[in-house]
């Protein structure tokens, strides 16, 4: 990570790094219980196994085992074109595709030096904000289904999801699997109907905000169950790369619409929200307020939209050899920071494909954020970094 | 007061759920076998190959041409040309598919053989209830059961189709003059050179300007 991108905050980066909490020794000389939490357990959003050692309530080893989700993407990828592989990134986040489209593209735009026209970058921070408030808005509702509010905040949550995952069908004739960017623009242009449709869903999000908020925030129970549990520190947070929603509820100023400004993002006013206890009611919170921070984004894009095309004339879809060279295109995905690494060797396909999952890598720290807390809070911690297996496992 | 936070969203839901009662636009449930929802032109399941005309093997668009086997993710399409031609749509002789088969049950419905499709051939069908009994063969369409007719495009993406006709029948007419225009050429030169003393040089011409629109002369 570049240091430009902290100079905002307090300097985090230690030379001796990883900082961990002491090991917690058992409290008496009873033998620790050892829990396999997963890989089917209601609450790990997929096929994810936690190996917990505990002494009474208390977690004092946590060892994290994934990989059943794998289905060997980036090595796929190096043997199809660049083209092939869009399609497989939508299976990345499956809660987000819309992003994963765009760091690909981003990526191989970056590599091929391709210029995207001016409506297709206002379409894509469209799609990339509905897919942000759709995904924060069903975190959310997990996080409480985890804490045992069995459906009701789920509920709420995915009647706001449907309607945007409706306008993504109207645009790209698949709810999930949109398959909608490409290298130079965006597949289809959005009919001023669809517009008009998003301009409508857009209108009405704020007072389904309103809504779930009311429902949950100042609920006595909720901030019981979430305050001063599974702290992060911000230190530890910078050193472990962890990024996105994680990394600012911890109190660290680093957004990559705001550091990068890619897309049209330099031409909007939003501003980042920031906690500063970096436990799980502010992980909850700060989605809150980036889902508000999204809608005022949209509502500036949804104006501001210009005309004209949404491909490039000069891009190809296909059969394109980039020049031998590496290319890493990131975006501030609704999970964090989502990079696509490639290498290109002059040929047809890429020479290495690697993908900076956000989900995997602010899942490696979740040990030091459950170690002591009871064993019950451990679901919510996890549920409070958010991640989605399909790219945990890639 | 303690409890406030909960009441509060106590009252959030027994106001939804009296306005579930009351408000029309809530009642999202469609009860699918006999209701369904309105299609989108969008919507896309499986590929279709399309032909023109009456007869599906004499009319099919594709060429044989494998770009969409080749650029196929899931790797599901598979193609073998044929060794003798057949006139496509603009009158030119073309390879035409002897096998084009598509594992329905492989693919996954990306669209990207649509894109890269040359020649407006393969196109996303809206059909989705395809359930089989037959674990084996029942998914693994050959391509009289992929062939349906440009009317049922239509039917299904009207506009899209629309702007797809208008591209072939501007790339037929084209296609056409430049006929017209090779065929009127070559005679002219012909006729030149039946009158001129050096014929060899502008029969050679003639032939390679036949060769770049087709051989449709022949």
């Amino acid at each position: 990570m570049s240091s430009s991108a902290t100079d905002n905050s307090i300097s985090l980066l230690r030379p001796d790094g990883w900082n961990r909490p002491p090991v917690i020794e058992p409290s008496n000389d009873g033998d620790l219980l050892e829990v396999a939490m997963g890989p089917h357990h209601p609450s790990t959003h997929g096929v994810f196994r936690m190996d917990v050692a505990l002494d009474g309530e208390r977690v004092i080893r946590l060892k994290p085992v994934f990989g059943y989700l794998h289905r060997n993407h980036e090595k796929l990828a190096e043997g199809m074109s660049y083209l092939s592989s869009m399609p497989f990134t939508d299976r990345l986040d499956y809660i987000c595709p819309m992003t994963n489209n765009w760091a690909y593209a981003l990526a191989v735009e970056k590599l091929t030096g391709q210029e995207v026209p001016e409506r297709a970058q206002y379409l894509r921070v469209i799609v990339g904000e509905l897919t942000r408030v759709q995904n924060h808005a069903s975190a959310i509702g997990f996080l409480i289904q985890e804490m045992g509010a069995s459906g009701t905040p789920l509920m709420y949550a995915f009647k706001a999801r449907e309607k945007i995952l409706d306008l993504f069908e109207e645009l790209t004739g698949a709810r999930m699997m949109v398959n909608y960017m490409r290298f130079g623009g965006c597949r289809v242009d959005a009919t001023p109907a669809w517009l008009t449709a998003t301009r409508k869903v857009v209108d009405e999000l704020p007072q389904f905000v309103d809504e779930f908020e009311n429902l949950l925030t100042g609920n006595e129970i909720l901030m019981a169950r979430t305050q001063g549990i599974g702290i992060l520190p911000a230190e530890l947070a910078v050193n472990a790369g962890v990024t996105g929603p994680m990394l600012r509820a911890s109190g660290v100023n680093y957004d990559i619409r705001k550091v990068d400004k890619y897309g049209a993002y330099d031409r909007f006013k939003f501003r980042v929200p920031l906690g500063d206890h970096g436990d799980v009611y502010d992980r909850f919170m700060i989605r809150f307020l980036e889902i508000r921070e999204s809608l005022a984004i949209l509502d500036q894009a949804l104006k501001q939209i210009p005309g004209g095309p949404v491909m490039d004339s000069k891009a190809k879809l296909r059969g394109f050899r980039p020049k031998p060279g590496e290319a890493y295109g990131r975006i501030e995905a609704p999970k964090g920071e989502l990079g696509f690494y490639l290498i290109s060797d002059g040929g047809p396909n890429p020479y290495r494909y690697r993908i900076r999952p956000p989900s995997l890598i602010n899942l490696t720290i979740l040990e030091d954020m459950c170690l002591g807390q009871n064993v019950a809070d451990v679901v919510l911690i996890f549920g409070s970094v958010d991640i989605v297996l399909g790219e945990v496992d890639r | 007061m303690f409890g406030e936070g909960i009441l509060k969203g106590l009252a959030e839901t027994a106001r939804n759920f009296a306005g579930s009662f009351v408000s029309a636009e809530r009642l999202t449930t469609v009860q699918y076998p006999e209701q369904r929802i309105a299609p989108i032109e969008a919507t896309r399941d499986f590929p279709f190959l399309v032909y023109d005309g009456a007869d599906w093997e004499a009319g099919l668009r594709c060429v044989a041409c494998q770009i969409c086997e080749k650029e196929c993710p899931p790797k599901c399409i598979y193609i073998e040309k044929s060794v003798d031609k057949k006139p496509d749509f603009t009158g030119r002789p073309q390879i035409y598919p002897t096998r084009f088969d598509i594992d329905i049950s492989v693919c996954m419905s990306c669209q990207i053989c649509v894109e890269v499709c040359p020649f407006e051939a393969i196109k996303m069908d809206t059909e989705f209830e395809l359930s089989t009994t037959d674990r084996f063969g029942g998914l693994l369409y050959d391509r009289k059961e992929l062939a349906k007719s440009n009317e049922h495009y239509h039917k299904i993406h009207p506009s899209e189709a629309a702007e797809v006709d208008a591209r072939l029948a501007e790339e037929k007419a084209k296609a056409e003059a430049k006929t017209k225009a090779a065929a009127e050429a070559a005679a002219a030169k012909a006729a030149a050179a039946a009158t001129a003393a050096k014929p060899a040089p502008a029969d050679s011409k003639a032939g390679g300007e036949s060769n770049t629109a087709g051989g449709t002369q022949g």
